[in-house]
């Protein structure tokens, strides 16, 4: 059995972390080693890396890399049977609270798409808008419509549409996966549900019955138009590690009602530009780069509202060199600069303090412009009709091809 | 070409939807219009063609006696306070395909104005008769709102009516209410992308001097500014046995023709400059604009597939 977490153990000192809230002890940064054995995931560690790269015969990605996916579930079992000949798929998903998307929320995009790349195999993304008409009290069409509008930006990251299904929850909800709905359902009490995600007496019943929708899509049939009669095929869930609880959840189910478990290869957080202590949110503009900011914002929010490990004087940054551990431009090309030879030499050069904070936020402006450049072009492509063919529930017969 | 007015009354008739019509010489406004229909018991409707900052258009259509505040619209649509401005007369002609003065509900109905979002007063449901210019300004009809929802739905609208002078607040906790009226498509962008001959001829000839992998990126992935839609040649002309819809392969066969070219390029000159590294020259270029070309290819499949799925949603199929 794995540990559930039981909110109501936490003192005021714990860091939390779950669906819906995200946060560091006092003035510190979350400490992920103590969320894996809270949680009880395993780390992710370089023999996987190497497994990947040798099965799928490419280089890996940046982020199994540098350790921005560090944690699973069950991967090694998803990598065995791959080795077997035996396919899986992929399911990740978004929650469509706002229109403007930030580099943050495509991080679990941009590795899906990796995935879907290097194995070759097919993609359920769920868009719950139903969770936030429920959470953020928005209205059923304005939370479909901006559902729509984040689709259009996560199909811009890349994902082959003869391989991908994007489903909204108001639309899909139904059906073969309105009976597992039930099926999970009736096995989770609501003592379980309540020790998982913390609900009162004072939550509307929307919110305590919504976890099966983010649980069955782990199971193949309750994709009947996709994966009809092929009830074995395990499933691969990539997303932040603050997802953990609906998936611990659905693990313990599943063997009850005689599915797989899903595996899962969680992230870290993004950290906002102001620093690891700080909250990214959607009401501060300068907590991070949007893909809908200029070029010129790009190189104004780096500038003025990156948090750096630099010295306060050139003299002193010569001396004692720059602290890597809170640099936020250090940390954000960790995550985008492909080249690990260059970031290697960028780090070494600045922690000695020969680097200065200006050329590091020259070469990371340079390094999201391109990449939010990207991401706009492949936006302005994406029309209202390919939104409609990713999302029409119909077969998708070259998925492992 | 525009729909015209004789093909609209054509279409009401068609629908079986009750009308009355009135010709008078031409009318350019409501006051003038008044003139003519103001006594046959009818309500004269106003129309405005107005656009937002992002090039989106509406039709806000309502009766002359509604007060319509352009601030509160604007705000209640979600475009701020001063988003909505009156359209410019070339838009008319362009987008909604009627002259000046015609501005009606019943524009809609051409392919151009496909993505004007229509706003109308639910004033005009307690209106058995509501005057509109049929698409033409020498002619005015009558008829009521589930007449003109009839049409609407015809093709393929969904009529909604909204009070016009409500004016609730919009704030952090407050969403903007009319925000669903806002079209989330700009309808100027070409579909098809159209780069992949056009990278292929940059790559060859920009990396000569190529040291700098950002530069040759930056250059061999500008869009073009020209929508040509080009779409079976670069596949037939690279060989026709690789599968049209797999990226990847689509590429690699693109940069080794890509690399070809080049090293065939290089002289005896860049040899002495860059001596052994050529062929990591080669190599930096398919790692830096590898990943653009796929996601260009994907883009390219993705439309690909869109086109024939919608054409496939359509099809008719053959009367035995």
């Amino acid at each position: 059995m794995e540990k559930i977490e039981d909110k109501n153990q936490q003192q005021e000192e714990e860091q939390v972390v779950n669906p819906w809230e995200v946060s560091a002890k006092e003035g510190g940064k979350i400490d992920y080693d103590k969320l894996i054995d809270k949680f009880g995931c395993q780390r992710l560690d370089q023999s996987f890396v190497d497994r990947v790269q040798r099965l799928t015969s490419r280089p890996p990605h940046v982020f199994l890399r540098r350790g921005v996916f560090f944690a699973h579930r069950d991967f090694n079992d998803i990598l065995d049977a791959y080795e077997r000949g035996e396919k899986f798929y992929l399911y990740t998903g978004r929650g469509p609270s706002s229109e403007a998307l930030h580099l943050g929320h495509l991080i679990p995009f941009m590795f899906t798409k990796y995935l879907q790349d290097a194995f070759k195999v097919p993609l359920v993304i769920q868009l719950t808008d139903d969770e936030k008409c429920m959470w953020k009290n928005l209205s059923v069409e304005e939370s479909q419509r901006l559902a729509r509008e984040n689709a259009k930006d996560i199909i811009a990251c890349g994902f082959d549409i003869s391989k991908t299904f994007i489903f909204s929850d108001f639309d899909y909800v139904g059906g073969a996966f309105y009976k597992n709905m039930v099926k999970v359902a009736k096995c989770v009490t609501y003592n379980k549900v309540v020790g998982i995600f913390g609900f009162t007496g004072e939550d509307h019943i929307g919110k305590v019955s919504f976890p099966p929708v983010q649980a069955v899509p782990s199971f193949p049939s309750s994709f009947p138009h996709l994966f009809s009669g092929k009830d074995n095929l395990r499933c691969l869930i990539p997303c932040a590690i603050d997802q953990d609880p609906y998936f611990r959840m659905t693990r313990d189910v599943a063997p009850r009602i005689g599915y797989h478990k899903p595996a899962l290869i969680e992230s870290l957080f993004f950290p906002a530009l102001q620093g690891e202590t700080g909250k990214m949110s959607a009401s501060d503009p300068n907590s991070a780069i949007y893909v809908t900011d200029s070029v010129k914002d790009i190189k104004h929010k780096v500038n003025k509202h990156a948090f750096t490990g630099g010295q306060e004087s050139i003299e002193k940054h010569r001396q004692y060199g720059a602290n890597l551990e809170v640099d936020i431009p250090i940390k954000y090309l960790n995550f985008f600069l492909e080249d690990d030879a260059e970031l290697e030499h960028i780090k070494k050069e600045y922690g000695a303090g020969r680097m200065l904070t200006g050329e590091v936020k020259k070469r990371l402006t340079e390094v999201l412009t391109q990449l939010v450049e990207r991401h706009r072009r492949a936006r302005a492509a994406v029309t209202d009709e390919m939104v409609d063919a990713f999302m029409a529930v119909r077969p998708l017969p070259s998925m492992f091809d | 070409m525009g729909y015209s007015k004789d093909q609209l009354l054509a279409r009401l008739k068609e629908l079986q939807i009750e009308f009355s019509q009135y010709e008078h010489p031409v009318v350019l406004t409501v006051e003038a219009q008044a003139k003519y229909v103001g006594n046959t018991g009818g309500f004269l409707s106003k129309n405005l063609f107005l656009k937002d900052k992002k090039h989106r258009y509406y039709v806000v259509s309502a009766l002359v006696d509604t007060k319509v505040d352009l601030k509160v619209l604007s705000q209640r649509l979600g475009l701020g306070k001063g988003g909505l401005r009156m359209a410019p007369e070339e838009a008319l002609g362009e987008i909604l395909q009627v002259p000046l003065g015609c501005v009606t509900p019943f524009a809609v109905v051409n392919e151009s104005a496909r993505h004007v979002s229509l706003l109308l007063d639910q004033g005009f449901k307690s209106q058995d008769c509501c005057i509109f210019h049929p698409l033409s300004n020498d002619m005015s009809i009558s008829l009521n709102s589930q007449g003109l929802d009839k049409f609407l739905k015809s093709i393929g609208r969904n009529p909604s009516y909204i009070d016009l002078e409500a004016n609730p607040p919009v704030g952090k906790d407050q969403p903007p209410d009319l925000a669903t009226f806002v079209p989330s498509d700009s309808p100027v962008l070409s579909d098809l992308p159209e780069k992949t001959p056009s990278s292929q001829d940059s790559t060859g000839k920009s990396v000569g001097a190529a040291t700098n992998s950002a530069a040759v990126t930056a250059k061999a992935v500008k869009p073009s500014g020209n929508a040509q839609i080009v779409k079976e040649k670069p596949v037939d002309s690279v060989r026709p046995s690789i599968p049209a819809a797999d990226a990847g392969k689509f590429v690699e066969e693109l940069l080794d023709r890509a690399s070809a070219l080049l090293l065939s390029e290089i002289s005896e000159d860049s040899i002495k400059q860059h001596g052994v590294q050529l062929g990591e020259v080669a190599n930096n270029i398919k790692k830096c604009i590898g990943e653009d070309l796929k996601n260009l290819a994907t883009i390219f499949k993705n439309t690909a597939y869109t086109e024939g799925f919608h054409a496939g949603t359509r099809y008719q199929p053959k009367r035995l």
